[in-house]
């Protein structure tokens, strides 16, 4: 590893200080600088055959008569002809593992050939210190690059910390307009799928090893072969690509071969958004809302706050909007209509629960209501509920905002942006741009006519630039025996999976951390994605694939950006001969945000064909994707199947989820199990879903809040060929999804097979017990008495304790989350894993309770003022309550106890109280009686039951940060404040001779939250933004009547539901 | 426990030694066992059974320390499980052995002769099984050196403010004063066996072990006198060894354990299995090795008494906690008590209200506390419910605690029960050890009763 950064680092251009530290732009991973003619040892290694002449023609000579040998050689026409194509240079794409013996033949030919290629890859065996530090390189001290997660139709701007040359961290980036500083827990977990061991490592042919300059050949020869058609027989098939880059790459090859199409296939986004858009305005257009400025809000079934495009800015501007600090105490209102909670449900005012087929039946009413298209009849609690909605909305003029699911059909899109209109919303709370996909298109459409395509026997060569078509492409389709048809299909992935086992080359893609590329974020704003490290394995990017086809084979990926946007930035303010090192520092490309255009709206609702409603009484499946694993991609990512889903709390698994009252109608019952309990282990029953003319066994799950006559089927399990973590978890919902049906069915058939299954389910019980726990009121509620957590529950005094009080002269470290804001939507939980390098225990061990985050989210149901059943904290014990309850997400880290109670009954003093407040573990004194663990109120620590780090993986070796301790078995541990953080920044303001400035520590937790719900810093401080926090009045600790005197205090949450509404 | 003769109905007491004997024939009964007594096939068959469960023992305690603690069923919210019931169950256990001894000698009980020998063996095996789990319940036992207070380099001490420090403390000074008491009891007999021994090993660890003990006067002025300081040693420690222990739990603040009863009713509870396990022990060693004699109907009547009393503390401790969490009206306890009723774990809580507050009502009726089958029945129900009461302090407390999002159940995994069966195996194994090796009843004390029997000389001096 050493030896690499070595290399890269040599080549490295520190530049600039960023804000976050040190964000400097560089090009660490490749060296670019190496254009020479290097390729004549790349090109003898091509061909067995031609080097075995090579071999043969030099058996005889010394190194002394090289130059005359090869001026002979040279005369061979076929090796002439080697000589002159480009080749890639490094040595590592030459693969030793199965023609070992070819190799050290080669390795002898190209030390005779030495004297021709002046520069080669530079050693790489030898450890060295570096004798020329790269400058801005300080050992044992982060750098910051600025890069780009690519995801869908947007890209998520981010600081990626790296140590030494290896990544270990991603932080948002706070000039990225998709991120504005936060990240979610894709981003979070997206450093684990680099240093993933299962991560496909080489190119294969038919599943033999291959040298990547045997693919370059061979998809040379290919595309000689579909010249002749002018690429009649050549297809691509991709995912939403928003890298200008790579559509650009996609674009010339479409003109090398004008018969070729490119088609594009992404299983979780609908075409809903871009056939809407059509509908409204004629064509497609990009839709950016601007939450942060709508007073009223409503969601048609969107989840804009925790999926799609820009959702993490949207979580913040809407959070923004939920500041209640005494000064400013209004906040915006969210209604949401919906089948089934989502982070977005939960976090709404007023939520309607209606079947995702009925929702454009709310969103003609709507429309009609605000003198759009004809009168439809709604159920009487929907219209009256939709009443309340349009007066709210129609107060809000100009200020409100509707949103419709990303799940939903075009006409409700179209009906959204008519609605909007109506409401004189376009230009303030949302505005329209040319789309961000490079290449928007009717995505079902498209795979539909590449399957037909290849099921004519019309495909010769098809390229699967990442996605998995065989594992997700609508059952119907069956691509499978489609892709069987086709000769020559090569797939680039990450991972060999179902699609690429039947492909007949596999290349195997580069993380984005690990090549050059660049992508458009939902605002069209574009940034470069720089590679961190060169990458781990023999792998490659799209841009490489797409140019081995093309007239430019070999063309690297840094080549091609730098191509591109020489050309395309010459328009913009700073050209890319300027603006480049710029670009890479700031993370994003000045001035490529696309501007606001007005399309003019051509939609009239009363064309939109008869809307023909399901009988209530039916009962719909909707397909989602999971809110971990997304469409499966990442089934084999550790910290994502270990992470929580937000609204069910299960792992590992998905499940068919199912309303109370149809699970009680259905007799499916939930048995909590003695091992684990309501903290791991639910046995619920297993049904078969027939559906669509196929059949898949999927466990159920009770799930308050979902509309009585849906069932929801998380996309993404089920996964066949994944790897070690994601083969063979939970059902593949796919399997039952056809194209007709692609995001709700009906018709189909649901019967208990009398068998129960393990779900893996870290919070059961849902109800606080009249409990001091998560303190929630109305606006109203609360501007009548702004202390209204502290109704009813007394703290005893300070000084009532046996031991005395500790005093804290300097520092207070304390911690203030604002529950109003928190959406559960976990990105702090990942973030904590990976910084705290917090191992996954798997399925079996979160079962029997042992998880090991150290901040988790808890799920309240709250009952309903009008609600008069208690409910029991059993989802499946059916009440009223439990129809549409008010949800509400608690964040829970370590409460830094200045009375803690973990300290007293530690008989080694393994957990002791530091002089600035914080509960301090001291791994190596820890014995493991986990009395600590017993005796802590929250039950905030976690224990090494076994030894549950991997320490044996070596590439999993590179992920973990060097700053916290990895703990073995047989120790307690739990949050810390990362308090890593908080000495990095003491010794800097030490250095400095300042005090430490407030908001300079910021916790992975705090920098990861999309909405500023966590706000950590100096209590010691009046002025700090967590002691003003910590002073409003809704600011409480949980349990204050233990007497543990939380440092970690939580800002009662406060939701501002219509009164009208209410009342009903 | 009546310190006054029987005088019911009228009858003379009944003896507390089978009349017809004399100081040889109870030396020669006694120390036959040890001597001249060949190895009998169910001794063989029941040392041969033992240690294969001592085997057991050993397997999981191999595969723990190889694995982890993880191999158990703990978890997250309940950090102790068995390891801590069986601990404290076995503590419990090992509290009879020294109220025999110390506190019955002191208040001048006669009974206390004829048991007093092996129920401090059994004390001592029990502590050292007890021992044990404090040791394996660690998540890094090989540092569990950390709670003693030695002068490490880094100035680091144990944190003394954590019931488990004193737990140490209390527990290895019971342990090493009831080992010392025993042996110092052991001294003359062991002096008596040395003398009858026929073989040379025999004579030769004996000789060893007895000390050059000659039976001079001077020998027994001394050693009465050091019993009798030990016996006063050894007294306010029956009692601190199980109020430390219940302060483990007691200090906590996990509602449940969380009560300032659980000192009384701690120790109450552990003379209650203590007395259960004598007679556990008692009742087939007699029949064995025809110690009916010795042990007789009375002594095994007295001690049914005694559970009684104790067993009636009990259940005045667990009427106790219960009418605190309504009286406190303390939320958290009073969900807890709750659940112990009705939460899932409940069948627990009513087999432990049945083995130990119903079933030795049964013993206020004189036949049944005479009736040996029946006493043998009720030990053992006793014994269980006491493992019962421990689970359901700390199993069911954790499960049930503040923050309803960590609720949790535990369930025990197969190495659970190993261990707990592999301690139950040490424990038999080194009952059946004692009786072959060391005379099982006080050979000198018997014949001073002897002596006091048939002169009618009540006290001991």
């Amino acid at each position: 590893m050493d030896a690499m950064s070595d290399h890269e680092h040599d080549k490295k251009l520190h530049i600039l200080q960023g804000p976050l530290g040190e964000k400097a732009a560089s090009a660490p991973a490749h060296d670019h600088d190496e254009h020479g003619d290097e390729g004549e040892e790349s090109t003898i290694r091509e061909h067995r055959l031609e080097l075995s002449t090579v071999r043969e023609k030099l058996k005889n000579k010394s190194g002394k008569q090289y130059w005359r040998t090869l001026e002979e050689l040279a005369e061979d026409p076929h090796f002439e002809a080697l000589l002159h194509r480009e080749f890639p240079r490094h040595a590592s794409e030459w693969d030793d593992a199965v023609d070992r013996r070819d190799f050290l033949k080669l390795m002898g030919a190209s030390l005779a050939l030495a004297g021709l290629a002046g520069c080669g890859r530079p050693d790489q065996a030898s450890i060295v210190p570096y004798v020329k530090q790269p400058d801005g390189m300080v050992l044992g001290r982060p750098s910051f690059y600025a890069t780009a997660m690519p995801f869908g139709a947007d890209a998520i701007g981010l600081l990626v910390e790296s140590h030494e040359g290896r990544p270990t961290k991603v932080e948002g980036n706070p000039d990225h307009p998709s991120s504005l500083g936060a990240t979610n827990a894709f981003a979070q977990a997206s450093i684990l799928g680099l240093y993933d061991p299962d991560r496909a490592q080489t190119v294969l042919e038919g599943g033999e090893i291959r040298a990547w300059s045997r693919f370059l050949d061979a998809a040379q020869e290919a595309a000689m072969g579909v010249k002749a058609s002018s690429g009649a027989g050549f297809r691509i098939l991709t995912g939403t690509i928003t890298s200008p880059t790579l559509a650009a790459q996609i674009r010339k090859l479409l003109t090398l071969y004008p018969q070729a199409k490119w088609h594009q296939w992404e299983p979780a986004v609908s075409d809903g958004a871009r056939e809407g858009a059509k509908l409204a305005f004629g064509r497609v257009v990009n839709t950016v809302y601007v939450p942060g400025k709508a007073d009223v809000i409503l969601s048609l079934d969107a989840d804009f706050l925790a999926s799609g495009p820009g959702h993490v800015a949207y979580a913040r501007q809407f959070a923004r909007r939920r500041n209640l600090d005494g000064a400013n105490e209004a906040m915006n209102r969210l209604y949401a209509v919906e089948p089934t909670p989502t982070v977005t449900g939960s976090m709404a005012d007023n939520r309607l629960l209606m079947r995702a087929c009925d929702i454009e039946l709310v969103a003609r009413a709507l429309a009609a209501k605000l003198g759009h298209g004809s009168a439809v009849s709604l159920p009487p609690a929907a219209d009256k509920w939709l009443d309340a909605v349009v007066a709210d909305l129609q107060k809000a003029r100009g200020n409100s905002l509707v949103i419709a699911g990303e799940q939903q059909s075009a006409a409700v899109h179209a009906l959204a942006h008519a609605v909007n209109a109506a409401l004189g919303n376009v230009g303030t709370t949302l505005y329209y741009t040319e789309p961000v996909e490079a290449e928007p298109v009717n995505q079902l459409e498209s795979l539909r006519d590449l399957c037909a395509d290849m099921d004519k026997g019309k495909v010769d060569l098809l390229l699967i630039l990442g996605g998995n078509p065989v594992y997700n492409a609508p059952h119907d389709f069956d691509f499978l025996s489609k892709l069987k048809k086709v000769n020559n299909a090569v797939h680039l992935s990450p991972y060999f999976d179902e699609t690429s086992a039947y492909c007949l080359w596999h290349v195997s893609e580069s993380h984005y951390l690990e090549s050059w590329s660049d992508a458009r974020a939902y605002d069209g704003t574009a940034s470069i994605i720089q590679p961190l490290i060169a990458p781990l394995y023999y792998t490659k990017s799209a841009h490489d694939v797409v140019a081995a086809f093309s007239d430019k084979p070999g063309l690297q990926p840094y080549d091609a950006v730098r191509a591109y946007w020489s050309e395309a930035s010459a328009h913009l303010e700073s050209p890319m001969e300027t603006g480049w090192r710029k670009w890479l520092n700031d993370g994003v490309i000045s001035g490529t945000k696309f501007s606001p255009i007005t399309p003019e709206l051509k939609f009239n609702a009363a064309s939109l064909p008869a809307f023909t409603p399901v009988a209530a009484d039916q009962v719909e499946f909707i397909f989602r994707p999971d809110p971990t694993i997304y469409d499966g991609r990442y089934a084999n990512n550790g910290w994502l199947q270990e992470l929580p889903k937000p609204v069910t709390k299960l792992t590992w698994d998905n499940a068919a989820l199912v309303s109370p009252k149809y699970a009680q109608k259905q007799d499916f019952a939930h048995k909590v199990m003695s091992r684990g309990g309501e903290h791991g282990q639910v046995r619920t029953a297993l049904v078969d879903i027939a559906l669509n003319g196929s059949k898949v066994t999927a466990a159920t799950w009770t799930l308050p809040g979902q509309a009585e006559n849906t069932v929801v089927l998380p996309l993404g399990y089920g996964r066949t060929r994944s790897g070690y973590t994601g083969s063979n978890k939970g059902f593949n919902a796919y399997v039952v999804r056809t194209s007709n049906a692609l995001w709700s069915a009906t018709g189909g058939q649901v019967t208990a097979t009398g068998d129960t299954y393990p779900l893996a389910c870290t919070q059961y019980h849902f109800n606080m017990e009249g409990r001091q726990i998560l303190s929630t009121a109305s606006l109203e509620e609360y501007k009548k008495n702004p202390a209204f957590p502290h109704e009813g529950f007394e703290t005893p005094a300070k000084d009532n304790s046996l031991y005395s009080a500790f005093s804290y002269p300097g520092h207070a470290w304390g911690m203030a989350i604002d529950l109003t804001k928190c959406n559960g939507c976990n990105a702090c939980v990942v973030a904590c894993q990976s910084e705290n390098n917090i191992p996954v225990v798997g399925k079996d061990q979160v079962m029997r309770g042992r998880e090991m985050h150290w901040i988790r989210v808890d799920r309240y149901y709250v009952n309903s003022p009008s609600a008069t059943v208690d409910n029991t904290g059993d989802p499946t014990a059916y009440s009223p309550t439990l129809d549409n309850p008010e949800t509400h997400f608690q964040p829970v880290p370590c409460m830094q106890c200045e009375n803690a109670p973990c300290e007293q009954v530690c008989p080694v003093g393994a957990t002791v109280h530091s002089a600035e407040g914080l509960n301090d573990m001291v791994y190596n004194r820890c014995i493991g009686t986990r009395y600590c663990s017993n005796n802590c109120p929250y039950k905030v620590r976690r224990f090494n039951f076994l030894r549950f780090q991997d320490w044996d993986t070596p590439s999993l070796m590179l992920l973990r940060n060097p700053e916290v301790t990895v703990r073995s078995r047989g120790v307690m541990e739990k949050c810390t404040y990362c308090v890593q953080r908080i000495n990095n920044v003491r010794i800097d303001a030490e250095k400095q001779n300042r005090s430490i400035r407030d908001g300079e520590i910021v916790t992975a937790c705090e920098a990861a939250c999309p909405t500023e719900a966590i706000v950590f810093g100096d209590i010691n401080d009046p002025a700090s933004r967590v002691a003003k926090l910590k002073a409003q009045q809704r600011n409480y600790t949980v349990l204050g009547e233990v007497n543990s005197r939380p440092r970690t205090s939580y800002l009662a949450s406060v939701r501002n539901p219509n009164a009208e509404l209410e009342k009903a | 426990m009546s310190a006054t003769p029987n005088l019911r109905m009228g009858q003379e007491p009944e003896p507390w030694i089978e009349p017809g004997h004399s100081y040889a024939s109870v030396t020669d009964k006694i120390s036959s066992a040890v001597l001249t007594r060949p190895v009998g096939i169910g001794w063989l068959a029941g040392f041969a059974l033992t240690f294969s469960i001592v085997m057991v023992l050993f397997l999981a305690v191999a595969y723990l320390f190889a694995k982890g603690v993880g191999i158990w069923g703990i978890n997250i919210p309940i950090g102790w499980g068995f390891a801590i019931v069986n601990f404290v169950w076995w503590i419990g256990i090992g509290h009879a052995g020294t109220l025999i001894s110390a506190i019955l000698y002191l208040l001048n009980q006669k009974w206390r002769t004829s048991i007093n020998r092996f129920a401090e063996a059994m004390t001592l095996f029990a502590v050292a099984c007890a021992g044990l789990f404090p040791l394996l319940h660690t998540g890094r036992p090989w540092m569990a050196y950390y709670m003693l207070p030695y002068p490490s380099t880094m100035g680091i001490w144990p944190q003394f403010r954590s019931p488990l420090i004193w737990d140490v403390f209390a527990v290895s000074t019971y342990a090493t004063v009831s080992l010392v008491f025993w042996f110092i009891g052991l001294i003359p007999d062991l002096a008596t066996l040395r003398d009858r021994a026929k073989k040379k090993w025999q004579q030769m660890i004996f000789g060893m072990l007895s000390m050059g003990w000659r039976g001079s006067a001077r020998h027994w002025h001394r050693y009465q006198s050091a019993y009798l300081l030990l016996a006063g040693l050894a007294t306010p420690l029956v009692l601190s060894v199980h109020t430390v222990v219940s302060f483990d739990f007691a200090v906590g603040i996990v509602p449940g354990w969380h009560t300032t009863i659980f000192p009384p009713y701690f120790v109450a509870g552990a003379i209650y299995s203590g007395f259960a396990m004598v007679l556990t022990l008692a009742i087939p060693m007699r029949a064995a090795y025809g110690m009916q004699d010795f042990i007789t109907r009375r002594h095994l009547e007295q001690c049914a008494k005694v559970m009684l009393a104790t067993g009636l503390i009990v259940a005045y401790g667990y009427f106790f906690e219960f009418f605190l969490s309504f009286y406190s009206g303390n939320k958290f306890d009073l969900f807890l008590t709750h659940q112990r009723l009705h939460g899932p774990y409940a069948p627990y809580y009513y087999a432990l209200l049945l083995c130990n507050i119903l079933t030795p009502q049964l013993l206020w009726i004189r036949k049944v506390r005479r009736n040996i089958a029946a006493l043998f029945v009720i030990s053992l129900v006793i014994n269980t419910g006491m493992w019962l009461e421990r689970f359901v302090i700390v199993v069911i407390s954790l499960t049930r605690d503040f923050m309803p999002s960590a609720w949790g159940r535990y369930s025990a995994t197969v190495w659970d029960y190993a261990t707990l069966a592999g301690t139950l195996g040490l424990f038999t194994m080194l009952i059946f050890l004692f009786v072959r090796g060391l005379p099982a009843i006080a050979i000198s004390e018997m014949r001073e009763l002897v002596h006091q029997e048939s002169h009618g000389n009540g006290g001991h001096q």
